[in-house]
């Protein structure tokens, strides 16, 4: 429908290619440095929490640390999408919910259904719920925030709806096919599976955003919707496929919910839109949109079940995790400000130059 | 006196009449009908051979509706309510937060509900709305979680704390032979039924098996991902631990999963309060050995019978009143309006599958 797209734009200056060269790097630098400061401030907690605790680094421990983390980093990966393009998903909670008993009501009654099945009826599950989203955000104009913020609710209320009239109000571990469990514990090479699949689905959307040309049309969207439009961006089609795939996510990791939890009900997965958001936001993905990538949400999904993971073993009563999660939050915003003024401050200071 | 126990019986036989009538011409409930129930429910005296009305209009509102455990304690509600001839109903939020129920007892009040029985979020915040149905002719029940004692008439309590302290304590003695590091995994740390538990745990533990060593007190809030973090600390930092406690049915659970998938799986004992039906998986693959809770149907059932004799007279929640409960047999209401169900039962590998909840 864009072919007009690939025509060519005439003969561009080379400085000013080189200039806006130069400024990739630039803006390059920062995505690396934003993410060098989390892994630094997970390296920190790591080592202060190996002094308290000389076990912290155990296999058990880095593996149950591995599975507290898979259902987080898929979710934030999935949001860094949403986010980029100046939207966010708060419905990802209830989308995990509802696809985590789905997937249950599934393998209870067929028990001999694939494991492989199980994940795609789950993703296919998110997959709607995001079109839905997407489909009213894009078409209809309404803000992400406001229209999640419904299907939040909307998918919750659908998902108590069909437990209390299917009479099966919790799934138990008991009622689980043994392959599913199974599924839910397996290693490979000492690796739990459901951290494999994570960092397969980080490093498929990181690859995207940032080598893709949908995908960097996406920051562009982010960071200047209507300069985008003029463009010749198709800009809603881009946030409806941004909606799906963080639906798809969100479908996803309630099959890992399901498995690594085994006990479903209508209640899983409440209140956890905030802690994606957050890890997002801490990953160094501006909620302005446009800035972000998602290994740096993963990270910030990394450091944040760290902490929730090591505060306990520090002996540190657990309400200091959220005001951690607090103080990590404003981190992220402080620095995030101070590297967009001074790239805005060097670039205008390059252009004077250029011209 | 007979002259004014004879009057009595006639003006609560008139009462149940225009209750009767008054139900079968409107088929729902109205202001008057409730005053009519309230004279009859909250009379100066007890009258224990007074009989149970039918049609008595019995609400549950449970802490928050589709948890498997009040689905199973409202069952067994309406199975007494069906036995009683009265009308059952179900409200409630989806949400167990602390104010979410006012809405529904109000409506409640309004519909001329005889008898609300309730399981409360929190102990003062449904307070006031409780007071305005009692005012309003609504005799009030809790069970399971209680409110104030002036905001309510009875409250049907699962298992004293006492019988819920010691059944624990002895599950884990017997479990770890006698000795060892135990530490105790809560839901939140102002839960007010945990914290009289974990404390009479302690003092009993001390009396009766010095041995046990109670070393640590962990929340894991009700959350399944906090509770396996904090089972997870609670291994690391005590090499030495021999058991854990959980006295909440989301932390026992998740610390029997994730003990399940790990290498400390036989090595350490759990026990606490957990539903069979969450439990079966854990107790068939060893490694819990047998835990403890009450029945939560004969919960539900007591209160709603517990409610029903409130309403017909039979008592009027004074300590020393008995009340007939039907397959239950007869309960005494004990100081402050407290019901106790009984003691807790104990589930193991040979009796898990006689339940399911």
């Amino acid at each position: 429908m864009t072919t007009t797209q690939q025509t060519p734009t005439g003969a561009a200056p080379a400085a000013a290619e080189a200039r806006s060269r130069r400024g990739t790097a630039l803006a390059h630098r920062l995505f690396v440095v934003r993410e060098l400061g989390i892994l630094a401030a997970l390296a920190v907690l790591i080592g202060v929490t190996l002094i308290a605790n000389p076990r912290f680094l155990s296999g058990q421990n880095l593996r149950d640390l591995m599975l507290s983390a898979a259902i987080l980093v898929v979710l934030a990966a999935g949001q860094t999408m949403v986010i980029i393009t100046r939207n966010v998903d708060l419905s990802v909670g209830s989308i995990l919910g509802l696809s985590a008993y789905a997937t249950g009501t599934l393998l209870v009654d067929r028990p001999g259904t694939p494991v492989l099945v199980a994940l795609l009826a789950g993703t296919a599950v998110g997959a709607v719920c995001g079109l839905v989203n997407g489909a009213v955000v894009a078409v209809a104009k309404v803000p992400s925030l406001v229209v999640t913020l419904g299907m939040l609710y909307a998918i919750r209320g659908l998902d108590s709806l069909w437990a209390s009239s299917s009479d099966r109000l919790q799934v138990n571990a008991a009622d689980l096919p043994s392959g599913f469990k199974s599924f839910g514990g397996a290693r490979v090479l000492g690796v739990p599976v459901l951290f494999l699949i994570a960092v397969a689905v980080v490093l498929v959307i990181g690859w995207y955003l940032r080598s893709y040309r949908s995908g960097r049309e996406l920051y562009g969207i982010g960071s200047a919707p209507e300069a985008a439009r003029l463009s010749g961006i198709p800009v809603g089609r881009r946030v409806l496929m941004a909606f799906v795939v963080n639906g798809a996510l969100a479908g996803l990791a309630g099959v890992l919910y399901a498995a690594r939890f085994q006990t479903l009900d209508t209640t899983a997965g409440t209140g956890l839109e905030l802690n994606v958001v957050a890890a997002a936001v801490v990953g160094g993905v501006a909620i302005a949109g446009g800035t972000g990538s998602a290994w740096g949400a993963a990270l910030g999904a990394l450091l944040l079940t760290t902490i929730g993971t090591a505060l306990p073993q520090l002996g540190l009563n657990p309400f200091w995790r959220d005001a951690a999660v607090g103080a990590l939050i404003i981190a992220a915003i402080v620095l995030d400000r101070t590297l967009t003024l001074r790239l805005a401050a060097r670039l205008r200071g390059r252009n004077l130059r250029g011209s | 006196m007979t002259s004014f126990l004879t009057a009595r019986r006639l003006l609560t036989g008139t009462a149940i009449a225009a209750l009767v009538v008054t139900t079968a011409a409107c088929g729902g409930t109205t202001r008057g009908e409730e005053e009519t129930a309230a004279d009859a429910g909250a009379g100066a005296s007890a009258n224990p051979d007074a009989d149970i009305p039918s049609g008595l209009a019995i609400a549950f509102l449970p802490k928050q509706l589709n948890n498997p455990y009040f689905a199973v304690a409202d069952a067994g509600g309406e199975r007494a309510v069906q036995e009683i001839d009265g009308e059952f109903s179900e409200v409630g939020p989806t949400e167990a937060s602390a104010s979410s129920q006012v809405s529904y007892i109000n409506t409640l009040t309004q519909q001329g509900a005889d008898v609300i029985v309730t399981s409360a979020n929190d102990p003062n915040a449904i307070c006031s709305a409780l007071d305005q149905a009692r005012a309003g002719g609504a005799n009030v029940v809790t069970f399971d979680s209680d409110t104030s004692p002036e905001c309510r008439d009875l409250f049907i309590n699962q298992a004293t704390p006492q019988g819920i302290a010691e059944a624990q304590i002895d599950l884990m003695s017997e479990q770890i032979g006698g000795s060892g590091q135990v530490a105790i995994l809560s839901a939140t740390a102002n839960a007010t039924n945990q914290n009289a538990w974990i404390e009479l745990m302690k003092s009993y533990a001390a009396e009766a098996h010095p041995g046990l060593e109670i070393v640590t007190t962990v929340y894991g809030d009700d959350e399944d991902e906090k509770s396996f973090q904090e089972t997870q600390g609670l291994l690391q930092t005590y090499p030495d631990l021999k058991g854990i406690i959980s006295p909440t049915t989301v932390g026992i659970s998740a610390a029997a999963r994730y003990l399940s998938g790990s290498e400390y799986k036989g090595r350490v004992a759990l026990t606490g309060l957990g539903t069979p039906n969450q439990m079966r998986e854990f107790v068939k693959d060893g490694t819990v050995t047998a835990f403890a809770l009450w029945n939560p149907e004969d919960l539900g059932y007591l209160a709603a019978y517990a409610g029903a004799a409130l309403a017909a007279g039979q008592i009027t929640g004074a300590e020393g009143e008995t009340f007939e409960a039907g397959e239950l047999g007869e309960y005494t209401v004990g100081a402050d309006g407290e019901v106790v169900l009984g003691d807790p039962t104990v589930f193991n590998a040979d009796n898990i599958d006689d339940f399911d909840f």
